[in-house]
Order: C-alpha cells, then sequence, then structure tokens
C-alpha cells in the first residue's frame, strides 16, 4: 500500500480504479486489460504533470515523505564493505546520525548522515533524524578518522533539525554543531555533502560544509523550518505554505541562490516511488563530484572550501 | 520584554539618544525586579540594576565606550552586500523593516552625534585596550534583534580580517537570537562563514574571544560563538541552541532553574567566565595579555595602521577600509 501526499489525491483516486478493474478481471470480465493500460497511462502523466511543477510546500512534503529512501537504503545500496562506527567516545551513540568506513564504488572512504528511519519503530529508535551533541560529535570522530588516513567523506543530510531538548542544550548542542561545521571546513580531503531529503537549519549544515553539495530535486534545505518560520513571523502555523515559498527552500531555487552545486534529477513521481533509481543517481553524482577534487591537494582543497563558502550571497540576486 | 518597553515615562529616545536631552527627574523601573533607579545611578553602575544586579541591555555605542581605553575607537565602513536577495515577505516586506531599523539607528545616531556606519546588526571597532590594539565586533540587538545575515557575515569577515592586519585580538559580542530567516538558506550559510572568519585569527596565532551577552541563540551560538579561545559570559545572558518555547512543546516538562543561563552554561562547561559588567574589561585584559606574551605594549601609531589598511584596502576591495568618523563616547558611557 502506498502513502499519497495530500495533492496526490487525483493519482490515488485513479490507481484505486485500477485496483478495482483488476479485482474485476480476476472475476472473468472481458476487455479490462485494455482500460487498465489506458488507465495506467493517464496515471503516468498526471504523476508526470504533477512531479513537474510541484510549489515548495510539495516539495515540503515530498522531501518528508515516509517511503522516501534514507540513509541506511543508500549505504546498502552504494556502499560495500560498509562498517559502521559508533559513539562519540564521550557520552553516548547517537543514533539520529549514522556513520562509519566502507567503500565507494572500490574507493575506501568515510560515509555519515542523518537517518529518519523507515517505521515508527526506527524514526523512535533514530529519534527521527534529530541529533543530540553525541551526534554531531560522532560526525567530528569520523570526519578526524578520514582526515587521519586520507579518506574522502560522503555525507547524506536528512534531518528535520537539531534535536530540541533540555539534556542537549545541557551537553553543548550548540558546541557541537559549531565544531562539526568547522570539522567540515577543516577535512584535509574531499568531501561531498548530498541532501537526500529534508535540510534543517543548524543540523545539517553541521554536515553540509563541503566541497560539493548536491541535492535531489525534490528535497529542501532551510534556514528554518516553514512551520516555525510561519509561527514566528506571520503568528500562524497555518501559514506554512507561504512561508515554504518565500524561503526559497527548494533545490532550484537554492541552485541560482549560488548554495549548491548540483541537483540530481529524480524518477519521476520523485525517488519514493522508485528509490533504486533515485540512489543509483544519487551515487553517480557523487562519484562525478569527487572525481573532481581528488586531484587537489588539501591546503589547495581547505581555500578552495573557504572561498566557495566565503563567496556565498556576496553576488547574490538583489 | 527589554527594559526600555517598561519604561515610567515615554522618554526612550531621549534615554538611549544624546544626554542633553534627558530630564533631570527620569526614573526607569528594572525589568527583572520592578524597583526604581534613577538614570543617571544606572549610567554610573553600567546599565546594572543596583538592586537585583539585573544585566541590562547596554546600547551599543555604550558597550564599546565601556571597554576601549578612555572610550576611544573606530569603527570601520563594512562592505556593502545584497539587500533582500530572497524578496521576502512576510505580514511586512523584508526590505521594509530593513528601512525601519535602519532610520531609527539614523535616528539614535543623529542624537548622541555618533556617526559610522549604521547599517545592519553589527558594529566593527578598533581601538585600544590597556594600550594594546583590539578589534571588536559587537552585534547590535535593536537592529532586528541582533539576527545575522550576510551583512552581519560580512561585518565578522570583515572584523577578522581587520584583527590579522593589526595582529590584534578579536573579540566578538553577540546578542542575538540568531539567524536572520528572511535571508532564508544565505542566513544558514553565515554560520560556515562566520566559522572561517574566525579561523583566519586563529590560524595568525591571535587571540578569538567571545563576549556572550544576552541573549546568544540559535544559528549565532551554533557557529562562531561556541568556538572562541575563551568564553566569557554577562552574568544572567541567556546561552543556548533552541529556544524555550520550542524545548518546553518537545520535552512537556518544566525546564530547570536558571536554564540556559550565563551560570548554567559555567556549570556545565560551556563558558569559561562568568564576569559581571563593571570587571568585564579587565577580565578581557588580563586574559588576553596572558595569551600574548611576547605582544609589545601597543605603540599608539594609528596613523601606521590607517596607511596599511588604506593600502591594503585599494589593493582588495573585501579589506575594509576605516570610516571617517568616531563614535567615542557616544550615548555619554565613559568607562
Ligand atoms: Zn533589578
Amino acid at each position: 500500500m502506498r502513502n499519497f501526499l495530500d495533492f496526490e489525491q487525483p493519482i490515488a483516486d485513479l490507481e484505486g480504479k485500477i485496483e478495482e478493474l483488476r479485482h474485476l478481471a480476476d472475476t472473468g470480465e472481458v476487455n479490462i486489460a485494455d482500460e487498465v493500460s489506458k488507465l495506467q497511462g493517464k496515471v503516468d502523466r498526471l504523476v508526470t504533470q504533477t512531479y513537474a511543477k510541484l510549489t515548495p510546500w510539495q516539495k515540503v512534503q515530498v522531501a518528508r515523505h515516509a517511503d522516501r529512501p534514507h540513509f541506511s537504503d543508500y549505504v546498502d545500496r552504494l556502499i560495500t564493505d560498509y562498517q559502521p562506527l559508533a559513539g562519540d567516545r564521550n557520552f553516548a551513540d547517537d543514533h539520529a546520525v549514522l556513520g562509519g568506513l566502507g567503500r565507494f564504488r572500490g574507493q575506501a572512504c568515510v560515509v555519515l548522515g542523518h537517518e529518519k528511519g523507515g517505521d515508527t519503530q526506527a524514526r523512535i529508535k533514530h529519534n527521527f533524524g534529530m541529533a543530540r551533541p553525541e551526534g554531531y560529535r560522532k560526525a567530528q570522530r569520523l570526519m578526524s578518522l578520514a582526515a587521519r588516513f586520507n579518506l574522502p567523506v560522503i555525507t547524506l543530510v536528512d534531518t528535520p533539525g537539531a534535536y530540541p531538548g533540555v539534556g542537549a542544550e545541557e551537553r553543548g548542542q550548540s558546541e557541537a554543531i559549531a565544531r562539526s561545521i568547522e570539522g567540515c571546513l577543516q577535512s584535509p580531503t574531499p568531501l561531498v555533502s548530498t541532501v537526500i531529503g529534508e535540510g534543517g537549519s543548524g543540523g545539517a549544515i553541521a554536515l553540509a560544509a563541503g566541497d560539493a553539495i548536491l541535492m535531489l530535486e525534490h528535497s529542501v534545505y532551510s534556514v528554518i523550518s516553514p512551520e516555525g518560520c510561519a509561527s514566528i513571523l506571520w503568528r500562524s502555523a497555518e501559514q506554512a505554505q507561504t512561508a515554504a515559498e518565500a524561503l526559497r527552500l527548494t533545490a532550484q531555487d537554492l541552485q541560482k541562490l549560488g548554495v549548491i552545486d548540483r541537483i540530481v534529477t529524480e524518477p519521476v513521481g520523485g525517488a519514493h516511488r522508485n528509490p533504486e533509481a533515485a540512489i543509483a543517481s544519487v551515487g553517480d553524482a557523487i562519484d562525478t563530484a569527487l572525481d573532481e577534487l581528488t586531484a587537489l591537494e588539501p591546503a589547495a582543497l581547505k581555500s578552495r572550501r573557504r572561498e566557495k563558502f566565503l563567496s556565498m550571497g556576496r553576488d547574490a540576486l538583489t | 520584554m527589554s527594559w526600555l518597553e517598561t519604561y515610567v515615562r515615554p522618554k526612550i529616545k531621549a534615554l538611549v539618544g544624546s544626554p542633553p536631552d534627558i530630564p533631570e527627574n527620569l526614573w526607569l523601573k528594572c525589568d527583572n525586579c520592578g524597583q526604581m533607579i534613577f538614570h543617571r545611578d544606572l549610567e554610573a553602575n553600567h546599565h546594572v540594576c543596583q538592586h537585583c544586579n539585573h544585566h541590562m541591555r547596554l546600547p551599543i555605542a555604550t558597550r564599546l565606550a565601556l571597554l576601549f581605553d578612555e572610550g576611544a575607537y573606530e569603527t570601520i565602513e563594512l562592505p556593502k552586500t545584497p539587500v533582500d536577495p530572497l524578496k521576502f515577505r512576510d505580514v511586512k516586506r523584508y526590505s521594509d523593516r530593513l528601512k525601519e531599523s535602519q532610520s531609527k539607528l539614523a535616528a539614535m545616531a543623529a542624537g548622541s552625534g555618533a556617526v559610522g556606519d549604521h547599517r545592519d546588526a553589527i558594529r566593527v571597532a578598533h581601538g585600544k585596550m590597556d594600550g594594546r590594539n583590539a578589534v571588536i565586533a559587537a552585534f547590535d540587538f535593536s537592529f532586528m534583534g541582533g539576527s545575522m545575515g550576510i551583512a552581519v557575515g560580512e561585518g565578522l569577515v570583515a572584523a577578522a580580517r581587520l584583527a590579522v592586519l593589526q595582529k590584534a585580538p578579536l573579540i566578538v559580542i553577540p546578542a542575538t537570537g540568531g539567524a536572520r530567516m528572511q535571508e532564508g538558506i544565505l542566513s544558514l550559510m553565515q554560520m560556515p562563514r562566520s566559522i572561517i572568519a574566525v579561523q583566519e585569527v586563529k590560524d595568525a596565532g591571535l587571540p578569538y574571544i567571545v563576549l556572550l551577552t544576552n541573549p546568544t541563540t540559535g544559528g549565532v551560538s551554533a557557529s562562531f560563538a561556541m568556538l572562541g579561545d575563551i568564553h566569557i559570559a554577562e552574568p544572567g545572558a541567556v546561552i543556548g541552541f533552541a529556544g524555550r518555547r520550542v524545548i518546553e512543546q518537545t520535552v512537556k516538562e518544566n525546564l530547570p532553574e536558571g536554564f540556559q543561563t550565563a551560570e548554567y552554561l559555567l556549570e556545565h562547561g560551556m563558558v569559561d567566565i562568568v564576569a559581571p559588567r563593571s570587571q568585564l574589561k579587565e577580565t578581557l585584559v588580563r586574559v588576553i595579555s596572558l595569551l600574548t606574551p611576547g605582544a609589545p605594549d601597543a605603540v599608539a601609531d594609528l596613523a601606521r595602521v590607517e596607511a596599511e589598511l588604506e593600502q591594503a584596502g585599494s589593493a582588495d576591495l573585501e579589506i575594509p577600509a576605516l570610516a571617517a568618523g568616531d563614535d567615542a563616547g557616544a550615548a555619554g558611557g565613559k568607562p
């Protein structure tokens, strides 16, 4: 059973009809096959049309789709010899940030990212991808490991934001995020970040201050959630759709603003309709990005990365 | 609410503005303990309540004057940055909010006789602290809650480069709610940008000190503000990542006593020193002199520095040029 988003209702209706027809076919009616393929054609066209012109708010919904591939799905398909590593060596192992050693297309690397979890139980285990300081400190640890052994770093970003909790504050959420950004910026090896779903604020940039920043076509990346923004600036969470538009949080907007380097095309109907294809496209894009960076010496890489961020916003459209 | 809003009589402009306009009989109410304070006592006490030790918000010019020798300093003109890159509009246009904040600042500056660059929520100043060069980048909370957008990020980059150029320590004084939402993702990008800025100071072997004032939260606390060599905080300052209300809604329990205050952060290992305002300068001076034992007690050769700056400025547009103005002693706050 597929999870449909509210704006996908017409698609859901048509697919429901197809299901009904298939059921009829079992009872021996004729000409059903023709009707089904006609309807299927209609569904395909509708999906294509709908996804060709998603509004920013619809993209937020797609980016948060429960069936969208998550960190572990990417690791399963893109990383061989994966050896997960755990803990921040200080307090705990945060399941909202996963990572470890592995091979990406034959090359040993460090891979890390936010894991939101695929079902209710997993979502609770991974705290919906909202990391505590330990998660960012684990990320720092893995980045240091990569630096020490000259391994490239692949990060996958998918988080509503850092976890707002008492313990998280007590243990230095701010400092942990700041150090994690610093860790990215200091990396002597290539660091390629891909926003695969939701790029939520400080919790996202903590893993995304890289040499190349990629975004899946329908992912979003923002300084604040549209709901949070709406409740502060409009004083009403109802205005989230309006806020989503105002924030310019789509991959397409971010590319125009010069914040990301490349958009990775999603399969028709979004990554959740064809996770394998989406993951393969992300893999190809990471491969291309790493290729362009491997020739650079640590010092050149670092200064290029600094320049990249320093130039951001300077020539933003006025 | 700020103490200005709980003001006994509507003479706000006069108080933040020029001393001559202040009537002799002006009394203020502390927004913490509710007691009345005579305005001259408040000024003499660096805007700290004499009854309950509540550290009120210090006007930025007074703040700078408090820290520099004889209250003398110069502000630098900050690089021009894109205005309203997103064409953002909530219930109001962001460009209109900016204009309002700018004219508010201009009015205050005119009232106090101060000039200089007042375009956004940060001011970068340099001068002497105990005879040594120092660069201070101070946030102005009265400008859109001290929120950090491109202009503030650019101000921090300029401050860092000025410090490197002068071989001076950099002191950053946040007073901010965090990122400026109206600049969307570009405000988020000020987190890595500001971190790069302070890295330049650290790479040059110079002290980078953060003076955390009320409030320091969100994207500012989660970037350069938590990466100082030394963290000094003002008593009672709220410092943290997430806002109180968001945390309360998430954890659905009462927050601990003193949660996210300077003292709480001291206890949890996130700041080095909680220093009352009356001891701020001596604390800063002591720390800086201990961190830079080899540095000569700066010779007061401002002309040389200015010449260097001008030269650098023509070669590289990113280096700020010195502004003609001098805010020294603005708002009457001499240390
Ligand atoms: Zn009081």
